[in-house]
């Protein structure tokens, strides 16, 4: 239990996706403009990573690994150059599924998602979970935490800076540097904050 | 009217639009402002009354700051002429050398006076070079973009160099205040626009972009070849055991008897300013609070926790408070009113946050021994967040009045 708290913590905060590692950074500063609009998507992306990240997954050490076909009477074969297409298949048809069966059963949900969930296909963030979880081999209990942990660090950090946002309308930024110039340094002047937690071995 | 007032009246043709230095309006009306009330009110609503302006409450922070300074001063010369003693060194060396043995004053570190000067010229450069660079900026932006210079700048760069080893290279104080003034305030548009504390940004730059001058044990006592741990590095090492064992009690860092930065040292004068800034209300009372709050909670959990392998774990909140730079954060730097939480509510939140990251920075993560200036940052980040859902929870708390 102890190893999976330290796993959540670790990719929340220490190797936060936004933040450390800048990923998913085009709907990151796209879409931060309000606070209401960055905590949808923020949890639009906690969703499916953490849905898309367990079954990439399963894809991964049950069919792609080296010798994972084992069970199948092919132990010598090795599919994981196949991995960037299937991972990058798997979330879109995830995506897709998931749009579906929102807008059938939750239209509230689907609406208030609206045009993120496929926007979300095509995020470093959600295709970078997966790619993080295959390098370090996580299992599948792992692959669990992991995915929520890390889709609930990238919304932490973009509705943080929807807020720092939504303060700075009121800043007089010079006209070279407004709109994204600004958010550009917004954003590393937050990753420095983030740095408190680069170093902790958890 | 005073002669100072008739001659400021003279020139002040010339800095108007279509006068000789009309460009330099900015730096006329910095002194001017500096000096007297500003004539001009607001001519439509809505009016504030106060005696104070943002100008006067700025220079009361310089006000509060001055007890640390002065013990930072006297402290800084005392552990440099202690440990100039101890390690058998005859002169300072350069031109402190000159200054201190040419005016006999020498290197005693029982001379509270001695001590004094000797602080003074470590501090002072610093200083200078902190108001000379940043003042450049600041002073260029203002011409440029027609803002006002402010005195914000005062406290920015009085902070700024409050925070920093006695030992660190001039050039680097040039670096840290320039990264602080134009990316932490000047592009967002000067004073009261920014979302980062401007002292903290520059100070955090340093840490990051020259680690060896910054931390460790060799900076913070003014001698070179010199080598000592700082009272929150030996209890990193084993606790409070480690600290007594070095001859230090809690009364040597509450009083400031210890090494560290600068102005950081001495709690006891930090909460003298503090108790003025209180009282003049100039600092929130409930930020303070909720960093004290914030840091004791957090401390007692992790005493409860208890750990075999880290001994900060069982390091009780009265050392916490009086290591390193946590009492100077609180009082001067997390109630800057700019990148603090502006709702009542949301100040506690804020506070308590920044008394929680403290101490988890200091005891949990090996890579920083002190945690107050990220701690304070992220609390930075995190404010505007924090007023939005205090605000919108209020909304809703009167909707449902009002649906009642």
């Amino acid at each position: 239990m102890e190893h999976y708290i330290s796993l959540f913590l670790k990719a929340v905060f220490v190797e936060n996706l936004a933040l450390s590692f800048f990923l998913g950074m085009c709907t990151f500063l796209a879409v931060s403009k309000k606070i209401e609009t960055a905590l949808g998507l923020g949890i639009a992306v906690a969703v499916v990573q953490a849905i898309t990240v367990p079954v990439n997954n399963l894809l991964f050490q049950f069919l792609l690994k080296d010798g994972a076909l084992a069970w199948a009477g092919l132990p010598e074969v090795d599919l994981s150059f196949l991995g960037l297409i299937s991972y990058i298949g798997v979330i879109a048809a995830l995506v897709q599924i998931l749009e579906m069966l929102l807008d059938k059963y939750f239209p509230a949900l689907y609406n208030a998602l609206g045009v993120f969930l496929p926007l979300i296909t095509v995020n470093c963030a959600i295709l970078g979970g997966s790619l993080f979880m295959v390098e370090r081999d996580y299992n599948f209990a792992e692959s669990v935490t992991y995915g929520l942990s890390s889709g609930i660090g990238w919304a932490l950090a973009i509705t943080a800076l929807a807020g720092v946002r939504e303060k700075l309308k009121y800043s007089d930024v010079p006209a070279g540097l407004q709109g994204l110039g600004i958010t550009f340094i917004t954003v590393g002047l937050m990753s420095l904050g983030f740095m408190a937690f680069s170093g902790i071995q958890l | 009217m005073s002669r100072t007032r008739r001659f400021l009246d003279r020139i002040e043709p010339d800095f108007l639009p279509g006068g000789r230095f009309e460009k330099m309006y900015a730096l006329y009306e910095m002194v001017d402002t500096f000096l007297y009330t500003p004539p001009d009110v607001t001519r439509s609503s809505p009016h504030v009354r106060d005696v104070i302006d943002l100008k006067r409450v700025m220079s009361l922070v310089v006000v509060a700051v001055m007890p640390a300074l002065l013990w930072g001063l006297y402290n800084t010369g005392f552990q440099a002429n202690s440990a100039m003693a101890a390690m058998g060194i005859e002169s300072a060396g350069g031109w402190r050398a000159d200054v201190l043995e040419g005016l006999g004053i020498g290197y005693s570190a029982d001379s509270i006076f001695a001590s004094f000067v000797h602080g003074l010229t470590y501090w002072l450069p610093i200083y200078i070079v902190t108001l000379a660079v940043g003042g450049f900026w600041e002073v260029l932006f203002a011409v440029i973009r027609k803002h006002e210079v402010n005195e914000g700048f005062l406290v920015t760069s009085m902070l700024f160099s409050l925070t920093l080893p006695p030992s660190i290279p001039l050039w680097q104080v040039a670096l840290g205040i320039s990264f602080g003034v134009v990316i932490g305030k000047e592009v967002f548009g000067g004073t009261g626009k920014n979302f980062l504390n401007p002292a903290l940004t520059g100070r955090a730059f340093l840490f990051f972009t020259y680690p060896a001058a910054m931390s460790g044990d060799a900076v913070w006592t003014a001698v070179d070849g010199f080598s000592g741990a700082t009272p929150l590095s030996l209890s990193a090492a084993g606790g409070v055991e480690n600290i007594i064992a070095s001859n230090l009690t809690w009364w040597d860092a509450f009083f400031g008897n210890i090494q560290g930065s600068i102005g950081e040292v001495s709690t006891f004068a930090i909460l003298l300013g503090g108790v003025f800034l209180l009282y003049t209300k100039i600092a929130s009372w409930r930020v303070v609070g909720g960093v004290f709050v914030g840091m004791t909670a957090t401390t007692l959990l992790l005493n409860l926790i208890g750990s075999d392998s880290n001994p900060m774990f069982a390091l009780p909140f009265y050392w916490h408070m009086v290591l390193g730079g946590f009492a100077f954060g609180m009082i001067f730097m997390a109630t800057d009113p700019v990148s603090a939480a502006m709702t009542n509510r949301g100040r506690w939140w804020y506070g308590g946050l920044i008394g929680f990251m403290a101490v988890l920075i200091r005891v949990i993560n090996p890579a920083f021994p002190e945690g107050m200036m990220l701690a304070i940052l992220f609390g930075n980040i995190f404010a505007p967040l924090i007023d939005h859902f205090i605000v919108q929870a209020n909304i809703k708390r009167r909707q449902k009045r009002i649906a009642s």
